[in-house]
């Protein structure tokens, strides 16, 4: 392994989905084209971009869930093959096996991966204290809050350790507060033991108040980045409080300035669908 | 009013509606109370009706005799080995297909034919393949039960969420972890939504199997009281079937309380 090798490059990405349309027919839609995207170890990089444009595919690329139809993923500078062992992966919409308690969930990647059931109870505990789900354990998804379905999932993929995690807007079904609270949460968790985050909104002040970098996808089809922003706000950061400071919002007019055209075009795409 | 009260009150008009139509029955019936409306000679209406106490006494004979109840486990027996035995295969063999999509797209026509087919018809072949004992009517019984299993798990694995696999998948779950952990838990939901219809199945099984050849069971009681015009008799065998038919059902709905509590139920709510 080459020490300089990024923990995640997507190289000159493609995606055409092929998808039938009537008896032999077959329509093709590229929802990705050549689109590149690196991540540094320990580096929290946020990706933006209207909605429909490509990023869930992008992220999906980058678990191993889904062959490119062009281009290559390396992990470590290692070629990826199959699923991504080295990610962990928060989903858009909800994951959790329905029928395991909320400490079932946080044990099944160690119960997976042949832990002994007790030692894997025992961590599990540990990680739902961590999320604030303390005495929650034996509770089932339906009988948890959205919020706290979300923080079962946030344990049931860290507790793995993975080096990279990939995150499909997480909180985007929460309400304003939970939310803000579980991403400064997600900044704490993550400042202890720097891990390699992608992370998927298309929220560009969430994007900015969590992340070292923002990069800007084009709305789609054939979405691709059109652009990349440092955020140098210092760490650690309130969520909250540093949406007010002047750095933030002359970062935020900037990126905003790159991406108008594209949220138009990608509302414009939407409206006359 | 609140909700205890209100249910005790629907168990209420339960009861009594059940009461009313023996009532209206018995009078009907009655070859004394009321003149013969529709038939000639008073006594045809209980020819052709019964009388529910005379059922009713039927039923107590047999119960405190005892004559009835080697008759009632031979057909409890049947319908348990044929609910028992269609549910795992269905189980199994809806799980197996939905999984292979090859197996299902070569077998489907096939399998389409079979539900198809009036499968009742198959009574009297069993009954030549495997005699007049309990095995025909066990095996009408699992073919009735294993469609309607196998139809409900393949539905059921083929709609497993694919973010729930996605997810099991990323956190390192392999193909037997899989299936162990998401697709049959979830396949299970869909087993128990078919449960209480497969009992039914089972039960209707043995039951004709029975009425259609044998030696033993409730269905050969009726068949018989039904040779020698015993009309109340045959009654008596509905009212014992349809009493033990809700016992199953009963213990179905137990089972799936217990299994089922990940699964969310409306109203959970108690007002304290
Ligand atoms: N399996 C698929 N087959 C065909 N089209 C798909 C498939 N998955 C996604 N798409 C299309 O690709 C585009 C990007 O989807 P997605 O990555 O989910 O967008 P985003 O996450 O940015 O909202 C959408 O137009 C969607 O309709
Ligand atoms: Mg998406």
């Amino acid at each position: 392994m080459q020490v300089s090798a990024p923990a995640l490059a997507l190289e000159r990405i493609t995606v055409t989905f092929v998808s039938p349309v009537g008896a032999s027919a077959t329509a093709r839609f590229t929802a990705v084209k050549d689109a590149t995207l690196m991540v540094r170890p320990g580096e929290f990089v946020s990706v933006v971009g209207p909605t429909g444009c490509g990023k869930s595919t992008l992220l999906n690329i980058a678990a191993g869930l889904l062959e490119p139809s062009a281009g290559e993923v390396r992990v470590f500078g290692e070629r990826l093959a199959g699923l991504n062992r080295n990610a962990g992966y928060l989903f858009q919409t909800e994951a959790l096996l329905p029928w395991r308690t909320a400490l079932g969930n946080v044990t099944a990647g160690l119960e997976f991966r042949g832990v002994a059931r007790a030692e894997a109870g025992r961590r599990a505990e540990a990680w739902l204290q961590r999320v604030g789900l303390r005495g929650h354990g034996h509770r089932y998804p339906h009988q948890l809050s959205g919020g706290m379905r979300k923080r079962v999932a946030l344990a049931q993929t860290l507790i793995l350790d993975p080096q990279i995690i990939l995150m499909d807007e997480p909180f985007s079904a929460l309400d304003i507060q939970t939310r803000q609270l579980m991403e400064n949460e997600l900044l704490e968790l993550w400042s202890v033991d720097r891990k390699s985050v992608v992370f998927i909104t298309h929220d560009l002040e969430e994007a900015i108040s969590l992340s070292d970098r923002v990069v800007v996808f084009s709305a789609g089809p054939a979405s691709h980045p059109i652009g990349e922003f440092e955020i140098d706000l210092p760490r650690p950061r309130d969520v909250a409080e540093i949406r007010l400071s002047p750095r933030f919002v002359e970062l935020h007019t900037k990126i905003w300035q790159a991406m108008k055209q594209e949220v138009l075009k990608g509302y414009e795409q939407q409206k006359s669908q | 009013m609140n909700s205890r009260k209100a249910s005790r009150f629907l168990r209420l008009w339960q009861v009594l509606i059940l009461a009313g139509v023996f009532v209206f029955w018995q009078v009907a019936t009655d070859p004394e109370l009321l003149p013969p409306i529709y038939f000639d000679n008073p006594n045809k209406a209980a020819f052709f009706f019964g009388q529910p106490l005379e059922v009713l006494a039927r039923v107590w004979v047999w119960f405190s005799s005892g004559s009835i109840y080697g008759h009632l486990w031979v057909t409890l027996l049947e319908t348990v080995l044929a609910f028992v035995i269609g549910t795992a295969s269905g189980l199994g063999v809806g799980l197996w297909l939905a999984l292979s999509p090859t197996a299902a797209a070569l077998l489907d026509p096939y399998i389409k034919a079979m539900n198809a087919m009036p499968r009742v018809i198959l009574a009297p072949i069993f009954g030549v393949w495997f005699g007049l004992g309990m095995a025909s009517k066990v095996a009408l019984g699992v073919t009735l039960v294993f469609f309607i299993v196998f139809f409900n798990v393949y539905q059921g694995v083929r709609e497993v969420s694919h973010t729930v696999l996605a997810n099991a998948r990323m956190l390192g779950a392999g193909e037997r972890q899989l299936l162990r952990h998401v697709y049959i838990p979830s396949a299970t939901s869909w087993v128990f939504a078919s449960l209480h219809n497969s009992v039914g199945l089972a039960f209707v099984g043995a039951v004709v199997g029975e009425y259609l050849g044998s030696s033993e069971g409730v269905g050969y009681l009726i068949l018989q009281a039904e040779g020698t015009f015993d009309i109340n008799s045959v009654f008596a065998g509905i009212l014992v079937l349809t009493a033990f038919a809700l016992v199953l059902d009963w213990l179905v709905t137990l089972a799936e309380r217990r299994l089922m509590v990940w699964q969310p139920r409306s109203g959970e709510t108690e007002r304290i």
